[in-house]
């Protein structure tokens, strides 16, 4: 069993707090993601479960186990790095090979998991070249490689992929999904990019400013997000937050954009939204692919309205759609065949039942 | 169920903690003992007799009484001490400023050929600098020799000379300074080098793209990119000219009446061959200053290129 | 090409244009040839001349003819030189401190420069610090004061410290370990920190990290280092000038100037050929490894 547990985990830097006392779950075998901007913590989160920082305070377990005060290499664990730390002075086989070397494994049994590990990575062939002669995307699997070969408890990732291009991280992206699938390690990967979190997590846990925003599922996060960040920091483009207002009574309320753009809420979130009429720091959600061209059948939640578009971005399967409301650019997903052209102007539909409305002063979803 | 075991195991906590705090002080502890071998030879052998020399320059000559500063007043009074700090000064400025021109000329043309041929070129005019100077110094005075020197030789057609390289003051002056300029031109050739090398080409590009001459180029693209390395390596030459030893030592001897003695070549004659160590440690004392300014200097300009990279 | 400058009027001034362009360049590649020449002339004449000297027998040196011709080559005076047991007495001692300082100078500095560079203790960085000013403390400041601190541990402790060549192998350190100590705190600083990081997980020990790791990663860099401590060794005059005096325990620069220029009487033929093999051995070592050489040089300004 290699659960991860985290309580109560604080890092202060000097007098910089740099992780602000948080908790985390992580079960065994499971692929959870630490995502957030640069500076939120999440590296640092990373570097105290392998024990390259100390902490300051709170307690890491790793199968059950405290290990505030156990050195590296006792944990247990693998870690692989972003410029992937490949020692350059020894061949594949040997940086794959040093760690159990070090650890006094018998000869044979290292060349057996070498192996094996090279199989799974299919670098079998790669084995005697040195780091120098190998491209990106081949140095990554020796670096993960060096870590499957150590069968470790926990799998550690520090931003694996972001010295790679574009093309080679989306391909880099599925290898180790797959390769999760074959050895089922526990794994915390850290990445700034979200699509990388929601695409090869199990859980995702975004963090911001040294907390937690929230963990869960990439899909829970994506669809019911539950703070102004973690509303606007997953999905791209990003979340459109506008400035709103509440208004009506009863069973009819109104979001104000505008003087001129009012849209319905839809029925079932009413009795949600009715403590708010009237409120001032109102955000009105919505992400771009619900905000469309106007179809013939429109849904009973979908609304209608006119504006005029300043920029198109054709993306080939769909045109963006910018245009200025109160001073704020919202984007809008269409077909490219609904004519969406600069400085023209077009009939969008907005999916009520698919939009949030956040509190700017708490940062919370209502 | 992870709860559980987690508190269970945290009980043994506080203990462990310190076992890591331990652990952090060994670290630090391992390092201290590392470097301790550097630390002990520092003190031992560089710090200590730096600060025993202000001791030792303030002591008489038999060095049985603590005298204050009767040694440096004595210094004051004497000519040939403040010979040697002009010798000294003229030494070191112009030998620095003539290596740094040579260095710089020659680096350009180095540059300006293809790149091919740039190893070669190099690996011969570095020579003077692999050579110990002690050794080259003693082929100039062969060719400084006053009955058969070579160079005479070379000027008798033309009805010059023959010149007395080391035997008048102004000449004799010219020539240590010719010969350290020799010694030395090559190092900033090969730092001068190596700075142009890390220019980029594209600015060299957009210069002449923008209409620059070449002397602009230079003036506005060379130069302000290698200021520092030019910086450092004249501050540090100045350290190691003014403190020059072997060429003088070799050549002139201080020669003729002690006009060409710098303040290392002077307190060697004072301190060892006169037995006066006292005064030999004060004459000796007078290169701190200046070597103090430069060395400020250099370290601000390194921190300085550590913070740009 | 040829037929677009005949056929538009338009291509033919560009052409010309190109033309005293590329006319430029082969002008200004004549000049940088012409100069490098004078200043090769310049840099080579003194190491030229000590070897024409060294081939010539002493009637031709006092001769009045051309002293840049060897008009009768003989290898005498280094046959005479080499059979010399003083002169190779001098060449051991060179050797011997050379080589001792190198080794002593380099366990301290790369093991030092580890511990600045990567583990850190409290005023590590001062010191780092403190290690470049003792490089910029020249010798001709040190020599006196250390010369009547050899002559108390000899008065008090009765250890015989002065005229003896192997009280070299203490003094060159001095000149040696800082400026090795900074380069190679720049080699290691330039090493990645996750590679220790890596290693820390692979589970190796600060000492397994410096020997498996930093050691063949900078390998280069201790190269440079060892060069420059040997060449420095070799070269450093002032020491033995002023720490031995009996002619058993000179080194060789010292053991030329003194034994050979006796009075008036300069056997110049001799003292050309033992200067010039005197300037051998860092000749040599910087003809094979001229890259090592110079990377040593450039790196205490460009890598701290």
């Amino acid at each position: 069993m290699a659960q991860v547990t985290l309580r109560k985990v604080v890092k202060k830097y000097d007098e910089v707090l740099a992780v602000r006392g948080i908790d985390l779950d992580i079960a065994d075998k499971e692929f959870v993601v630490l995502v957030g901007p640069s500076g939120c913590g999440k590296s640092t989160t990373l570097r105290m479960i392998a024990g390259l920082e100390e902490i300051t305070g709170g307690d890491i377990a790793i199968g059950g186990d405290v290990v505030n005060d156990v050195p590296p290499k006792d944990r247990d664990i693998a870690m692989v790095f972003q410029n992937y730390a490949l020692y350059p002075h020894m061949n594949v086989y040997e940086n794959m090979s040093f760690g159990l070397k070090l650890k006094r494994t018998p000869k044979n049994v290292i060349d057996q998991r070498v192996r094996q590990a090279a199989q799974i990575l299919d670098i079998t062939e790669l084995l005697d070249r040195k780091p120098k002669q190998l491209s990106g995307g081949q140095r990554q699997r020796v670096a993960m490689g060096r870590a499957i070969v150590r069968d470790p408890k926990v799998f550690l990732f520090d931003e694996p992929l972001s010295n790679l291009d574009a093309k080679l991280r989306v391909q880099m992206r599925t290898e180790i999904k797959k390769v999760h699938q074959k050895v089922r390690t526990t794994t915390v990967y850290v990445t700034h990019d979200q699509i990388e979190a929601m695409t090869l997590a199990d859980r995702v846990v975004v963090m911001n400013g040294g907390n937690i925003e929230q963990v869960g599922p990439p899909n829970e996060l994506y669809h019911s997000p539950r703070t102004k960040f973690v509303a606007g920091f997953i999905g791209s483009p990003a979340m459109n937050l506008i400035p709103c207002q509440i208004e009506g009574a009863g069973d009819a309320l109104t979001i104000r954009l505008s003087d001129t753009l009012s849209l319905a809420v839809p029925p079932s979130r009413v009795a949600r939204y009715r403590a708010h009429v009237g409120k001032p720091n109102l955000l009105f959600g919505l992400r771009p692919e619900h905000l469309t061209e106007t179809r013939q059948h429109l849904e009973a939640d979908m609304q209608t309205f006119d504006v005029k578009l300043d920029v198109t971005e054709p993306m080939g399967m769909e045109t963006l759609v910018y245009f200025n409301l109160n001073g704020i650019d919202v984007c809008g997903r269409v077909n490219p065949n609904a004519g969406a052209r600069d400085g023209t102007s077009m009939k969008l539909c907005a999916d009520m039942a698919n939009m949030h409305l956040i509190d700017d002063k708490t940062e919370l979803v209502l | 169920m992870a709860d559980i075991t987690v508190r269970s195991a945290s009980i043994g906590s506080p203990d462990s903690r310190s076992s890591l705090h331990k652990l952090m002080q060994r670290k630090s502890t391992i390092a201290f003992l590392m470097a301790l071998p550097l630390i002990l030879l520092i003190t031992v052998l560089v710090a200590y007799p730096a600060g025993y020399a202000v001791y030792l320059a303030m002591l008489n000559k038999s060095m049985t009484k603590f005298v204050w500063f009767k040694n440096f007043d004595f210094l004051f009074t004497r000519d040939t001490f403040w010979m040697v700090v002009y010798q000294s000064c003229l030494f070191a400025i112009t030998a620095v400023i003539f290596k740094a021109l040579i260095g710089f000329i020659v680096a350009h043309f180095v540059h300006n050929i293809p790149s091919k041929g740039q190893r070669k070129w190099r690996g011969m005019l570095l020579v003077p600098w692999v050579i110990p100077p002690a050794m080259s110094t003693l082929a100039w005075l062969w060719l400084f020799d006053p009955s058969y020197s070579a160079f005479n030789w070379l000027l008798q057609p033309f009805g010059l000379g023959p010149i007395p390289w080391l035997g008048e003051t102004g000449w004799a002056r010219f020539s240590v300074i010719l010969v350290n300029v020799w010694v030395g031109a090559p190092f900033f050739m090969i730092m001068y080098l190596a700075a142009l090398k890390s220019v980029p080409e594209q600015l060299y590009e957009a210069a002449a793209i923008d209409g620059a001459t070449w002397w602009q180029r230079i003036w506005y693209v060379t130069l302000p990119m290698m200021r520092n390395i030019i910086a450092i390596t004249a501050l540090f030459s100045t350290i190691v000219t003014f403190a020059n030893f072997d060429i003088v030592r070799v050549l002139t001897k201080g020669d003729p009446l002690n006009t060409t003695h710098l303040f290392g070549t002077w307190a060697f004659r004072l301190g060892i061959e006169s037995n006066d160590i006292p005064l030999g440690s004060a004459v000796s004392l007078f290169m701190v200053p200046i070597l103090a300014v430069a060395a400020v200097f250099i370290l601000r300009d390194i921190t300085k290129r550590g913070s740009e990279v | 090409m040829a037929d677009a400058a005949v056929t538009s009027p338009a291509g033919a001034p560009t052409r010309a244009r190109y033309g005293s362009m590329s006319r430029d360049r082969r002008w200004a590649l004549r000049w940088s040839y012409f100069f490098l020449i004078l200043f090769a002339i310049f840099f080579l004449t003194p190491p030229i001349y000590m070897f024409i000297t060294s081939l010539k027998t002493s009637q031709e040196i006092s001769a009045e003819i051309n002293p840049w011709w060897v008009f009768n080559p003989t290898l005498n005076n280094y046959i005479t030189l080499l059979t010399q047991n003083i002169f190779l007495k001098f060449f051991l001692n060179s050797a011997i401190v050379a080589v001792c300082t190198v080794t002593i100078t380099m366990c301290i500095s790369v093991i030092a420069a580890f511990s600045l560079a990567r583990m850190k203790f409290w005023g590590s960085a001062t010191l780092a610090t403190g290690v470049f000013l003792t490089y910029l403390v020249p010798e001709t400041l040190l020599f006196i004061p250390l010369f009547k601190m050899f002559a108390w541990v000899n008065e008090t402790l009765g250890i015989q410290l002065m005229n003896n060549w192997w009280t070299l192998i203490i003094l060159y350190p001095t000149l040696t370990v800082p400026f090795c100590t900074w380069i190679m705190i720049g080699y290691f600083a330039s090493i990645p920190k996750e590679l220790d990081e890596a290693a820390l997980i692979d589970g190796a020990t600060w000492i397994q990290t410096l020997t498996k790791i930093f050691i063949p990663v900078a390998l280069p860099g201790i190269i440079a280092a060892t060069i420059f401590c040997f060449t420095v060794s070799w070269a450093q005059f002032l020491y033995p000038l002023a720490f031995t005096t009996s002619t058993s325990e000179l080194v060789l620069p010292v053991g030329i100037i003194t034994t050979l220029i006796k009075g008036d009487v300069f056997n110049w033929g001799q003292i050309m050929t033992g200067a010039l093999l005197g300037a051998a051995p860092p000749l040599i070592i910087y003809a094979f490894l001229m890259d090592y050489y110079i990377a040593g040089l450039t790196a205490g300004a460009t890598k701290g």
